[in-house]
């Protein structure tokens, strides 16, 4: 099996405290893998030892075929990232802002120019390449950095919380648009609070206390501890 | 990066506010005092009364006003309808004494406009016992003084405030953490917040000189290519601090107050711009000799007024290149550091 993303006792200690205890789990390529947990279970932190932002205290880790003790740096050229809060600069517009981040991963600018074409294409937002991204409604610009994210084409994108404070129609446009992108090859990597998101992930974990408690798919987490739908599963999980 | 030059409240502020500040500066805030209205009191009139008298009148400084009787010169001072009287002795002609007279309330009109009279009527008078000079100023203009502090400080204000508050401003808006994840390295990322602010202060620094010369006649002396030099040491100088305040803090309140207290009343207090540095207690001195705009200032006074060589002013230039590099090293770690520490503000939250 071909995994994208591979760890094995995946370690952060703050002190005394660990965040991450030891975590251990792979994805596969074009997975959409869901990161479940309750505030302050260590999702954030695990994410950033995957995104090479921070260094695990123990463990090793595989991400995108780069080791996240010693090559963060060529971790960050492979990944997409997008954070939960919005994140694209709100005085550039719309094109602008791809050529930024795009010119950033180190793209040719015709490369820019027909990637940004295909990805705006696909949201239908063509139309809109030269607004100020400040003029646009959360939603759209929800989906629009998440097409910055995946911009240079990345093996695999980080999805922090993407949809709080999203409307439900927009939300489930934006699953369309991940699932769109899965089939296509790249992993997803996502942490939500939504309950009824995580049942789109292929298969999910949810950490407590810095612990993977369960990893495995949303259908048959539900059946293992019987719950009716997946905020049984999680309120179960985290008593 | 293109997006500042969006920001029309950013721009306003960086090249209005100095605009204001310079004219203001040169213009209304100077300790030139005009048109002091003086009256004379002179209980007997001989020539050399009238000549000195004469004097006064054809002064720019001075508002002659007449003369007074004795009786009328308390009620005079006190009403506020002249700020100096000058008494001469019955015997002037002969001994060339006299009296001055101030409203003291005004203290600085008073001393300032003391000086002056002094040395109107010292000028009159047949037998002067000194022969003043005022070299490098000899009209003793304020703007001269002003000048190279207000540049000091200016570029303080633009350099240092706006760029701690532009990465702040990524850090809020979350940005910042899209391009930390992103392969670009922190020194890139500095460099590139820092250029935009580097240009912008060197068009405020092409304005400023070209006020200072034709508006308020300072001189050049020294040449423009030194004080562009300079400027442009403390000027990186400036970004650098900027940069680690906002390395240091998380949001742009925080950073415009610490740019605000930390950076600019020291400026203004310990820089020798306001108050002469020999005058401040040994600690604050030895202070002052740490804070980069003294030097700066100190440097742009002998280049501008008095004229000399970028070679006579080589510890100024040095003391700030070495502080460049010290803080431009400072912010860079502190950047990095802040990638490890975020982790320890998500366990808290």
């Amino acid at each position: 099996m071909d995994y994208i993303i591979e760890v094995k006792g995946l370690t952060k200690r703050f002190g005394s405290f660990a965040a991450v205890d030891g975590i251990s789990f792979a994805v596969r390529r074009g997975e959409i893998f869901g990161f479940l947990g309750a505030n302050g279970a260590g999702k954030t932190t695990a994410m950033r030892m995957l995104c090479g932002l921070s260094f695990p205290t123990e463990g090793s880790g595989m991400v995108a075929g780069f080791d996240v003790m010693t090559q963060g740096e060529q971790i960050k050229r492979h990944i997409g990232y997008m954070s939960q809060r919005f994140s694209l600069y709100e005085d550039l517009t719309v094109y602008e802002n791809m050529e930024l981040f795009g010119g950033i991963y180190g793209m040719k600018q015709a490369d820019i120019a027909s990637r940004s074409r295909e990805l705006l294409d696909r949201i239908n937002f063509a139309d809109h390449k030269d607004d100020l991204v400040q003029s646009l409604p959360l939603g759209w610009r929800q989906k629009l950095a998440f097409m910055v994210a995946t911009m240079h084409s990345p093996e695999i994108v980080f999805l922090d919380e993407p949809t709080g404070g999203v409307d439900p129609i927009t939300r489930r446009q934006f699953w369309d648009l991940i699932r769109g992108a899965a089939r296509q090859g790249t992993a997803i990597f996502v942490t939500t609070h939504y309950m009824d998101e995580a049942a789109y992930c292929d298969r999910i974990t949810i950490m407590v206390d810095g612990r993977i408690k369960a990893l495995d798919a949303p259908s048959a987490l539900m059946q293992q501890l019987e719950a009716k739908n997946m905020n049984e599963v999680f309120v179960k999980l985290c008593r | 990066m293109l997006h500042i030059l969006r920001d029309k409240r950013t721009m306003l502020v960086v090249l209005v506010i100095p605009l204001i500040l310079i004219v203001l500066f040169g213009f209304t805030v100077t300790t030139d005092v005009n048109n002091i209205k003086v009256m004379a009191c002179a209980p007997h009139r001989s020539h050399s009364v009238s000549e000195a008298v004469n004097h006064i009148q054809a002064s720019p400084y001075f508002d002659f006003r007449g003369f007074v009787d004795a009786c009328d010169i308390d009620r005079m001072l006190r009403t506020g309808q002249v700020s100096a009287v000058v008494v001469f002795a019955s015997d002037y002609s002969s001994s060339g004494s006299y009296q001055m007279l101030f409203d003291g309330a005004d203290v600085n009109t008073a001393s300032t406009s003391q000086a002056y009279l002094q040395s109107v009527l010292a000028g009159s008078a047949a037998a002067s016992p000194f022969d003043v000079h005022m070299l490098y100023n000899p009209q003793m203009k304020s703007s001269y003084n002003f000048v190279p502090g207000i540049m000091g400080m200016i570029f303080m204000l633009i350099c240092a405030m706006m760029t701690s508050i532009s990465i702040v401003r990524e850090k809020e808006t979350g940005t910042m953490e899209v391009l930390l994840v992103s392969p670009v390295k922190p020194l890139y990322i500095i460099i590139s917040k820092m250029v935009p602010y580097l240009l912008l202060s060197l068009i405020n620094l092409a304005i400023i000189l070209l006020l200072a010369y034709y508006m308020l006649d300072v001189p050049m002396a020294g040449g423009v290519g030194g004080i562009v030099l300079v400027s442009f040491i403390y000027l990186v100088l400036a970004l650098a601090l900027g940069m680690m305040v906002s390395n240091m803090v998380q949001s742009q309140i925080a950073a415009l107050l610490i740019s605000a207290m930390v950076m600019m009343m020291p400026v203004i207090i310990f820089s020798g711009m306001m108050f002469p540095i020999e005058n401040l207690p040994w600690a604050l001195r030895w202070i002052s000799y740490v804070i980069p705009p003294r030097w700066y200032i100190d440097a742009m006074r002998k280049l501008m007024i008095e004229g000399v060589a970028l070679c006579d002013v080589v510890l100024e230039v040095g003391i700030l290149l070495a502080e460049t590099v010290a803080l431009m090293a400072a912010a860079t770690k502190k950047f990095n550091d802040r990638l490890e520490q975020k982790g320890v503000n998500f366990k808290i939250l």
